[in-house]
């Protein structure tokens, strides 16, 4: 318990960064995932051929392995670059941060992609039809159609995903991002107590798991029965 | 490009047999902890289903812990904690100091995890052969251990082999977390190289590649297999 007051500015440093990790990653996920999913439907092979190889790589190699590929791989490739040294951007990309929101926007695309792939697809064909016969433009029909209807489809499933996604903020810790793991590992090397602060962040993961599946419940029931 | 051989090849100056030594052991903690967690998976589900109301508790609050914590705590959190108890058992029945070198902590650990997907796997598998099935097998006098492998196995087999493929490939991408804890598996070794050569694109760019053929072949092989239990639905 003193830890928990001793700590308290770190511990909330560490949650901001964890739900911030968690949000960016959520949004620009589920946005670029939509494309990733249009792009694996296209009839065109150029465009779905691409689309199937990321999804099927970035889905086939641990996310570890990604996070180290940009941050080391590519962060020091920018270093060599008197360029990207010198210009506005080098701050963020100096910054592991930036690293991390990066490789679980791109793995969220991947892995969302897939499942808002499969749930397009299990869309009555007669409700586009229908749609296309009122007179609505594919764009139209995809945004009022489709994708709702995909989406209330795929509710369940993104609840279970986006608490996979919360685990998997916690790799910021390996690239020195003091997330709320980081702020654990903190903890245990200032005061060589091993499994107090390690306890402790277990439990506001259960807590912010316990709130997505409330906040998904409540989406869960209001989305219309009869659609 | 003949750098770039040189340096993961088998020479004097390649990394290739570390990187191949690195491949087999992530390769040995993912096999024991898909087995370890198929053990835990089967006995959790079986207390979910079968269990009273205590360890019907019991079993649920270790699977919604292990859903709902980062699998890199529990793996900081047992590694430190457990290969302590371990070493501690061992000098109580005068092994002395037990030099674990993370693998058996880290074949737990995963298995821990797993286990916890895995009963939710068999429960599902389980719970969806139908009733009537098994008491029709009653009925022509089988006993239960023939119902079991001649009516619930091959009926349930097929939708719980598609969730188990899914884990192994979910197991494999979980092993590279090992490397944070420092057991010399694929990952770790790869960070060994780029750390001593600089050249960490290269080598995490093989790392990723070896990770991705293995997981590219296992489900391919998963599909061969849930293809031949299925041989026995009707075609849709």
């Amino acid at each position: 318990m003193n830890m928990l007051l001793e700590y308290s500015g770190l511990l909330l440093d560490g949650f901001w960064v964890t739900l911030s990790l968690l949000l960016i990653s959520f949004l620009f996920g589920s946005v670029f995932a939509v494309f990733v999913a249009l792009a694996r439907l296209s009839k065109i092979k150029i465009i779905a051929y691409p689309a199937f190889l990321f999804s099927s790589v970035i889905r086939g190699t641990p996310l570890l392995v990604q996070i180290y590929i940009y941050y080391y791989g590519l962060g020091a490739l920018f270093s060599h670059v008197p360029e990207i040294r010198s210009s506005f951007l080098w701050p963020y990309l100096r910054d592991g941060y930036w690293y991390i929101a990066f490789a679980l926007i791109v793995s969220t695309a991947a892995y969302w992609g897939e499942l808002i792939r499969g749930g397009l697809l299990s869309v009555p064909k007669g409700e586009t039809e229908a749609a296309r016969a009122f007179g609505m433009s594919a764009t139209k029909v995809l945004l009022r159609v489709n994708l709702p209807r995909a989406i209330y489809y795929l509710t369940p499933t993104l609840a279970g995903e986006t608490v996979l996604l919360l685990k998997s903020t916690a790799l910021a810790s390996t690239i020195a991002v003091v997330d709320l793991l980081g702020v654990a590992n903190r903890i245990r090397s200032l005061t060589f107590e091993v499994y107090q602060p390690l306890l402790l962040i277990a439990i506001i993961y259960l807590i912010m798991t316990y709130f997505i599946e409330l906040i998904f419940d409540r989406i869960e029931k209001s989305i219309p029965v009869n659609v | 490009m003949d750098e770039i051989i040189e340096l993961v090849g088998f020479g004097d100056k390649g990394w290739g047999e570390a990187l191949l030594k690195g491949t087999i052991i992530t390769m040995q903690i993912s096999c024991g902890g898909f087995l370890v967690g198929l053990i835990i998976g089967l006995v959790v589900a079986l207390a979910k289903m079968n269990g009273s109301a205590s360890v019907k508790r019991v079993a649920k609050g270790y699977t919604t812990i292990c859903r709902s914590v980062p699998e890199l705590l529990l793996i900081i959190m047992l590694f430190y904690g457990g290969s302590s108890t371990i070493n501690i058992i061992g000098d109580y029945l005068g092994f002395g100091d037990v030099d674990l070198a993370g693998m058996p902590v880290a074949i737990l650990v995963l298995g821990l995890v797993q286990g916890a997907y895995a009963s939710e796997i068999f429960r599902g598998a389980i719970q969806s052969v139908h009733f009537g099935q098994v008491e029709a097998s009653y009925a022509y006098g089988m006993s239960r251990v023939k119902t079991f492998w001649r009516v619930t196995l091959p009926i349930m087999a097929p939708s719980a082999l598609a969730g188990l493929g899914n884990l192994w490939v979910y197991i494999i991408k979980d092993s590279a977390l090992i490397s944070v804890v420092g057991t010399n598996e694929l990952l770790y070794t790869a960070k060994q190289a780029g750390s001593s050569t600089q050249e960490y694109l290269i080598f995490f760019g093989v790392a990723a590649l070896i990770y991705y053929v293995i997981t590219l072949l296992s489900s391919y092989a998963f599909k061969v297999l849930e293809r031949y239990l299925r041989r026995w639905q009707p075609t849709r």
